[in-house]
């Protein structure tokens, strides 16, 4: 046992204990719908069934699922999107009353034997960017909500006070009761109803609960994100799991929705009746073996989780801080994932759901709580992760114990760490420039590295604050961009560079001036700059390995495929490369990880009994992700100005950051650009700052241009009818909508390639709508 | 817990051993209610030579114990660890992380299975090859590596 390790038998968190009279709570709610289902198998991966409410009505049905879906849409967020489009408009808004609020599960959600295997997908129409933002969430509900019976739920409508929905897969019952006395903050919620809903008062019980909830944060900006509860029955506390992004939280509050809770009477590896278990066993060993042995020496995954990326991006000028201004930092080492493995609580490595032996869930147990409502409470703070750390850095933040109460405050009141951070970073650079200030900040020092005001600033808006400031900021970048401009505070261009939102999603934590594939990674996708699509930096920066745009745009087109798959089954992403087999180094593509791809191939086989290939895997995404984007074209968006991306993520915004990497800007404009040396050295920084501007906007089109090409789009970047039925679709009411959209952006002039493209180079195609000819 | 200081394991002999696998077959008779042996069985005899054999069999250092998500893995009074099938949710955890590769999984079932001491290849081996001697726990328990890096 090494020094520090507690063993198991002697634990103890050291958590705040509460008391509450939880027969009280329950009497007080009130029945408003109810719904019996018969009780059935989950069959070869699936429940062949939704559930869907009506909070409005007050209906609960089901829906079959057919097989023409499964094969169109394989299952989990592809479902999402098929049940979305049945029921939403174009017109349709976060807060509309039809927008739904979606959970899913897939295919191979709930299997036991592989690491990764117990995920939910969650989707709505998201307040930040008014389209479908889709999230990928641990925890047990998903499996749960299968085993029960649905392989996803959808909820529309909108409830009077708030609710709590129980899907009761021991009784086979639906029902939505109000829930008035509950309180809203995850941490504290998610354990009220777990004792609450667990059919006896033991451990194993309240293993069998899960809770999706959200917080008073959600309900006051754009960055409500989901927690989605496990119970660890060795810490004996209810722990979390973030959908985080695009402010799913905030509509599920504006749902009045305060929890869902799922329960299960029985599950085990076979709860999904799996064609073949014998092969899944095989498979599951064969990973967890490569777990136990090689971790240590790659990514201590089930020492310190995602939190070995810091030092990492340090080193490689990739760490974000001071709002991206700067890829590392003097002050980085202090929050090196060395310094949280001092605090990690070390009774065992464990993982969000059973059988994960990557194991990257890591708490700080019995933390003391140092501001706002549970100031002085000891509590549990689930992570840090890797995000989380490095929008501490973002901030300035240095601090481990400020890491983490930020990280206990923003999952307990429901808000992204993600956003709610790179928000913030923005904001106090608009301070360090004089464009923000205390008094235009509600009295609020939004100075670099000040985390108390950080705290204050959350707390505010978790208390529902009615400030200028707070309204318009906790509802994100893009809006605060709009309100300085209006308040004619600033340079516009400035203030536009800077603030890291697309589409009106904040930056996940990533430095990509240095990536052109890793701006298109964030740039030309479907929800927003997130890094789950694409995560192309080592690939394209460190190894050189896709120096073209067409090999840029193969990598932009496979990797997305790739990764749009684990959504679609109900798997993390996570065993997938940050655990590979000792040889990988060796394959043909060591960054495709073809065993693990082979691994995926042999798990959907032997879940569902279909026969299935590598490829198959690759077109089962593609026909989600273009439906994904063909709904954002519905909606309104999805088109070349949509994939916009700030100058921040592309280059040098401000002198001081052209100084701070002086040398390689002065030899890039050298080698890339063709200027001599003595020619440099003559030029102002000004000028060097400009010419790398427009050489590095154009180069950002040209790949726009190539990515669109290869994915099968227009120009504009809307999926063709020509494309949507070589991937199977037939449905009238998308080709129409995909054509008219296209005649539309023709009439504008809009079909043309973005890149400046001199002589000697060429756009992808030179024949004009050439999607028509295939 | 209580429980006992010391556990029995198996010792085995391998100048005696003649590589007749009466002890598998004896083991899948307890566990499986079968006289197959091999997968079923938690005793293994490899060959290494024409005459020579080992033997693979968990030494009950528990290790598996602080893995199991759900706690059907524990250490009984008798010092023997334990696998509980009705709480078992066949997530093979054990059976991937066991450091001697000893936690068995068959074909048959999904839930793995493990040598429980119970001496039955003891008794089943006619040339007292092998043998169940009394070990202190702390001399043989393992616990999950959990630092950060290799050492």
């Amino acid at each position: 046992m090494i020094e520090g390790q507690i063993p198991v038998e002697e634990y103890k968190t050291g958590n705040t204990r509460h008391k509450w009279d939880l027969e009280k709570v329950k009497r007080a709610h009130r029945v408003i719908a109810e719904y019996e289902y018969k009780k059935d198998k989950v069959w070869r991966g699936f429940a062949n069934r939704t559930l869907y409410i009506n909070l409005t009505k007050g209906e609960i049905k089901e829906k079959k699922v057919t097989e023409e879906m499964k094969k169109l849409f394989t299952g989990g967020r592809g479902f999402g999107l098929k049940l979305m489009w049945d029921s939403i408009k174009p017109s349709t808004r976060w807060n509309s009353e039809e927008n739904e609020l979606i959970i899913t599960t897939g295919p191979l959600c709930g299997i036991t034997q592989y690491p990764g295997t117990g995920k939910s997908i969650a989707l709505s129409i998201s307040p930040a960017t008014d389209i479908i933002c889709d999230c990928n969430v641990g925890g047990f509900f998903g499996p749960y909500l299968k085993f029960a019976g649905f392989d996803a739920i959808e909820i529309q409508g909108k409830a009077k006070h708030d609710v709590v929905i129980i899907v009761d897969g021991e009784k086979g019952k639906i029902t939505v009761e109000t829930a008035p006395l509950e309180e809203t903050n995850s941490h504290v919620l998610s354990e009220q109803l777990t004792y609450m809903y667990a059919s006896e008062d033991s451990d194993k019980s309240r293993q069998k609960v899960s809770v999706v909830s959200a917080g008073k944060g959600a309900e006051n900006s754009y960055w409500g994100c989901l927690n989605f509860s496990f119970y660890d029955i060795r810490r004996k506390v209810c722990r979390l799991k973030q959908a985080g992004r695009g402010g799913l939280g905030t509509v599920f509050r504006d749902k009045k929705i305060k929890a869902i809770v799922a329960k299960v009477e029985h599950f085990d590896g076979l709860s999904n009746n799996p064609a073949d278990p014998v092969k899944l066993a095989e498979v599951g060993i064969k990973l967890h073996r490569e777990i136990r042995d090689l971790d240590r020496y790659q990514c201590n995954m089930r020492a310190v989780g995602t939190s070995h990326l810091v030092e990492i991006m340090d080193e490689y000028d990739l760490l974000p801080c001071e709002n991206y201004r700067f890829g590392s930092f003097p002050k980085a080492s202090k929050i090196y994932s060395s310094k949280f493995y001092e605090l990690f609580t070390k009774i065992i490595p464990d993982g969000c759901w059973y059988g994960c032996t990557m194991a990257c869930a890591k708490t700080v147990d019995g933390f003391e709580v140092m501001t706002g409502p549970y100031k002085g409470q000891k509590v549990t703070v689930d992570g840090p992760e890797y995000e989380t750390v490095a929008a501490g850095a973002n901030m300035s933040i240095w601090d481990p114990k400020w890491i983490l109460e930020f990280n206990f405050y923003c999952d307990t009141y429901g808000l992204d760490t993600i956003s709610t951070g790179t928000a913030i970073a923005f904001y106090m650079e608009m301070y360090e420039y004089g464009i923000l200030n205390k008094e235009r900040c509600d009295g609020l020092e939004l100075s670099f590295g000040n985390y108390e005001a950080v705290l204050e600033f959350i707390h505010r808006i978790a208390r529902g604050d009615k400030g200028e400031f707070i309204t318009v900021a906790s509802k994100g970048i893009r809006r605060v961009k709009d309100w300085l401009k209006k308040k004619g505070w600033g340079d516009p261009q400035l203030i536009e560079d800077c603030g890291m939102e697309s589409k009106g999603l904040e930056y996940s934590e990533y430095v990509t001036k240095e990536s052109l594939a890793m701006q298109g990674g964030y740039g030309l996708t479907l929800k927003g700059p997130q890094h789950d699509e694409a995560w192309l930096i080592f690939m394209d920066m460190v190894n050189n390995a896709i120096p073209t745009f067409e090999d840029k745009a193969e990598a932009l087109h496979y990797f997305p495929m790739w990764r749009t798959w684990f959504g679609l089954n109900g798997l993390c992403k996570l065993p997938w490369n940050d655990i590979e087999p000792a040889d990988n180094a060796e394959t043909d593509e060591p960054a495709k990880v073809p065993e693990h791809v082979q691994n995926y191939v042999d798990l959907q086989n032997a879940v569902t009994g279909w026969n299935v290939t590598k490829e198959d895997l690759i077109l089962q995404s593609e026909r989600c992700y273009n439906w994904q984007r063909a709904m954002n074209v519905w909606l309104g968006r999805g088109r070349r100005k949509d994939d916009w991306i700030p100058y921040r993520s592309m280059g040098p915004v401000t002198e001081m950051e052209y100084y701070s990497r002086r040398e390689r800007y002065d030899k890039q404009l050298v080698e890339k650009l063709g200027f001599s040396e003595k020619e440099v050295e003559n030029m102002s920084v000004k000028e060097k700052m400009k010419l790398l501007y427009e050489y590095r906007q154009d180069q950002y089109q040209k790949l726009a241009d190539a990515v669109y090409y290869r994915r099968g789009w227009t120009p504009n970047g809307v999926p063709t009818p020509q494309k949507m039925k070589q991937l199977g679709f037939t449905d009238k009411k998308m080709l129409d909508m995909l054509q008219k959209a296209i005649d539309e952006d023709e009439k504008k002039g809009l079909n043309v390639w973005g890149g400046k493209y001199s002589k000697g180079e060429k756009p992808p195609s030179i024949i004009p709508r050439y999607w028509e000819k295939w | 817990m209580g429980g006992s200081e010391t556990v029995k394991i198996l010792k085995f002999y391998p100048e005696k051993c003649t590589g007749c696998l009466e002890c598998e077959k004896t083991c899948s008779q307890v566990h499986f209610k079968t006289r197959e042996g091999g997968d079923k069985s938690a005793i293994k005899i490899i060959k290494t030579g024409e005459t020579t054999y080992e033997m693979h069999v968990c030494n009950q250092c528990g290790l598996c114990i602080d893995l199991c998500p759900v706690e059907a893995l524990t250490r009984r009074k008798n010092g023997v660890v334990w696998l509980d099938r009705e709480t078992c949710i066949g997530c093979q955890s054990c059976v991937g992380f066991c450091p001697r590769n000893v936690m068995m999984k068959s074909k048959a079932r999904i839930e793995p299975f493990k040598c429980i001491s119970c001496g039955s290849c003891v008794r089943a081996c006619p040339t007292e090859a092998l043998e169940l001697v009394e070990v202190k726990i702390s001399d043989v328990k393992e616990v999950v590596y959990y630092k950060q890096g290799a050492e």
